[in-house]
């Protein structure tokens, strides 16, 4: 018990114990539209898989290609795609938008699986493009008479948390093992992109 | 057993039966009330279209130093209470625009890591003060503890804005300097997404 993991393990319980008595107020009316808006839009990005593959592939891309890209495709893409959200949201139209996503999947995973290194610029471009139609498909998807802040807050910071996933997975880059492992996932990530493409023309 | 096991034992049981006790539920503050400054640092901490810009001020504050920091961390809480006393005058106040506006702007210049002076940072907090304050002082009452409630909010905004600008200012490691930058991005594209909202 004099171990250090199980003295940490005690207070932590007693800890846990002591947040139980901490009595909330019930909150049985929620403002309307407010928390639930935020979680929508948290659950929004990660509901489509043909996202969550883009987006992982973006993390894995950036790590393979190490810095800076690792950093400048994840503050560029949540940009880039709110911009193609207000565009959805606006109603601006925007034609072959599933095929846009379905080819982001296909051309992201491809460029994981051969672990491609063009320019920065190029790399940001690409990503930027497809953001557009990511963020538009999203914008056009919103409900109506939800709270937009909120709403939106959720909705970016689920995208990033999937990039960051994305990076956080594509770290073991750095070894061997791991090179061979995200050109794996690249492969499946392109060959979902298909699918996907092949369900839009289905 | 062991002498810590039976004082553990002891203390979860104390805990467990601490837990019976019986506490007021509490699930109608309305009508108790926890008092206009409780109530103006509430409104601000539960309002992100003020709490994020603020964050996004101090974070800005931060990635430029100490001064920088040292002054939005004085003239954001002073502006905005100016700004809520000229608002309770007012009749009422649209702003939601300009809000857009606030997020767009200043998480830009934190995803861009921005260059900018002393003097701009500090018309920077200085409008944007003004501004919230001004937006929240219209839906105060000046004849109901309405200043006490402006107190609150000055408060609440100058330890949120200690907060964010003296975790920023210390950070040297590349990746923690990046992660501000990326929270600027995403301050930024919310503030889009607001846009296309408020414009729809």
């Amino acid at each position: 018990m004099n171990r250090p993991s199980d003295t940490t393990v005690a207070r932590l319980m007693m800890l846990f114990c002591t947040l139980l008595l901490y009595s909330q107020a019930a909150q049985a009316h929620v403002n309307k539209g407010e928390a639930v808006s935020f979680l929508s839009g948290l659950k929004h990005p990660i509901s489509g898989l043909d996202h969550v593959v883009a987006m992982i592939a973006v993390g894995h891309w950036g790590a393979q290609l190490g810095a800076p890209a690792v950093w400048v495709l994840p503050v560029a893409f949540p940009m880039v795609m709110a911009m193609g959200g207000m565009l959805g949201l606006l109603g601006v139209p925007l034609p072959g938008m599933e095929i846009g996503i379905a080819a982001s999947a296909i051309l992201l995973g491809t460029a994981v699986m051969m672990e491609l290194r063009p320019p920065l610029a190029l790399a940001a471009a690409l990503v930027g493009f497809f953001a557009i139609f990511h963020g538009y498909a999203h914008g056009s998807e919103l409900p109506a008479g939800e709270s937009g802040l909120l709403y939106s807050i959720g909705f970016v910071m689920a995208t990033g948390c999937l990039h960051a996933t994305g990076i956080s997975i594509g770290l073991v880059h750095r070894w061997s093992w791991g090179q061979h492992a995200l050109r794996v996932v690249g492969a499946a990530i392109a060959l979902a992109g298909i699918f996907f493409m092949w369900k839009v023309f289905a | 057993m062991t002498r810590t096991h039976t004082h553990l034992r002891r203390v979860l049981l104390l805990v467990a039966a601490a837990s019976l006790l019986p506490i007021r539920a509490e699930a109608h503050l309305p009508t108790i009330g926890p008092g206009p400054v409780y109530d103006g640092i509430f409104h601000f901490l539960l309002s992100p279209e003020d709490l994020i810009p603020i964050i996004a001020l101090s974070l800005l504050g931060g990635q430029r130093g100490a001064c920088f920091g040292r002054r939005v961390l004085w003239i954001v809480p002073l502006a905005w209470f100016a700004g809520g006393v000229l608002g309770m005058f007012a009749v009422a106040a649209r702003g939601s625009a300009l809000t857009c506006v606030s997020f767009l702007l200043l998480g830009g210049l934190v995803a861009a890591n921005a260059k900018v002076s002393l003097r701009l940072i500090t018309a920077l907090a200085a409008f944007l003060g003004f501004f919230h304050g001004y937006l929240n002082g219209t839906g105060i009452s000046r004849f109901n503890d309405g200043t006490y409630a402006l107190v609150g909010l000055a408060l609440a905004v100058f330890v949120v804005v200690a907060l964010f600008t003296s975790f920023v200012i210390p950070l040297r490691r590349q990746w923690a300097l990046i992660v501000v930058r990326v929270a600027g991005s995403w301050i930024a594209a919310s503030g889009l997404l607001m846009l296309g909202w408020a414009l729809r």
